[in-house]
């Protein structure tokens, strides 16, 4: 197998938040803590606007991990990026690393304490006995243990959230972008850094 | 010394000895090291029974590597509709 993955199809996703409302669900996030969030650009411009679900993604090379000062970051077998709570400090480098703005912390008091750090787990759980209490209690739901994926991608309305082996969503992705002749420029180098000002024109399905 | 007494001299021994072992202190400074996960270790996914599964869901054997990416693999495909209504 493969590392695990999210990768969500900015041309089927319809903003309807049903991914976060999954996640809020299936691991009963508290108040202020958002997993999961969908983030639009070009808001309310016809033709032009784009969503897509944005959550921890799991870095193969994360940096969340390199930057922590007590080591509580851990990557499983499968790719899955986890913590354990117990040793996490709350200072929030994690989240100054985090280009997605992933890691999360529960606020509470008059002076807005900040708690441990709290991210969408592909729910895995985290480093206590599998489907116990205090796993759900601190990691919320294990659907992996179980053999199922990520409650978000599996209940996406549209399958615009893929969840999975990489190499299996990939292919699923392939197939519809082959299948509607487009959809690849919405990922790939061109899209994350900028186009050359006279482009070629690209062969449809092609990567931009 | 009667025998009363010295089972009240030993009766209150114990008890200060439970009493004191309260107040013993246990090492709360964790020695890191850089670059190397310093948290509890975690269970493998595929180690679990299904069985015990309080909600049922893919079927493997406890253990069974394989069958349990097999499970996983064949809900992941689920997400293709390509494949279902073709």
């Amino acid at each position: 197998m493969a590392r695990m993955k999210f990768l969500c199809d900015a041309e089927r996703c319809i903003e309807c938040n049903g991914c976060v409302t999954a996640c809020k669900n299936e691991n009963e996030v508290p108040w202020g803590v958002n997993r999961r969030r969908v983030v639009t650009i070009n808001d309310g411009v016809v033709g032009a606007e784009k969503s897509i679900s944005v959550a921890c993604m799991h870095c193969s090379d994360a940096p969340c991990m390199a930057v922590c000062p007590v080591d509580c970051f851990y990557r499983t077998d499968e790719g899955v990026v986890l913590h354990d709570k117990d040793l996490c400090i709350g200072c929030g480098y994690c989240f100054y690393a985090c280009p997605f703005g992933a890691p999360q912390f529960p606020q509470a008091g008059a002076f807005g304490l900040r708690g441990k750090m709290d991210k969408c787990t592909f729910c895995a759980g985290g480093p206590e006995k599998d489907l116990s209490k205090e796993e759900f209690a601190k990691y919320g739901s294990n659907r992996l243990a179980q053999g199922k994926l990520p409650a978000c991608a599996e209940m996406c309305s549209t399958k615009a959230l893929l969840g999975g082996d990489g190499d299996v969503i990939a292919d699923i992705y392939r197939q519809r972008v082959f299948k509607r002749g487009k959809g690849s420029e919405v990922w790939g180098w061109g899209t994350a850094y900028g186009k050359p000002d006279q482009p070629k024109a690209a062969p449809a399905g092609a990567k931009s | 010394m009667t025998t009363a007494r010295r089972l009240m001299l030993a009766s209150a021994a114990v008890l200060l000895a439970v009493g004191l072992s309260a107040c013993g202190e246990r090492d709360q400074v964790t020695v890191y090291k850089q670059g190397k996960y310093q948290g509890k270790p975690d269970t493998k996914p595929w180690e679990n029974d299904p069985a015990m599964n309080p909600y049922p869901g893919s079927k493997w054997d406890k253990g069974d590597k394989t069958g349990w990416e097999r499970a996983v693999k064949a809900r992941n495909l689920a997400q293709n509709e390509y494949s279902r209504v073709e």
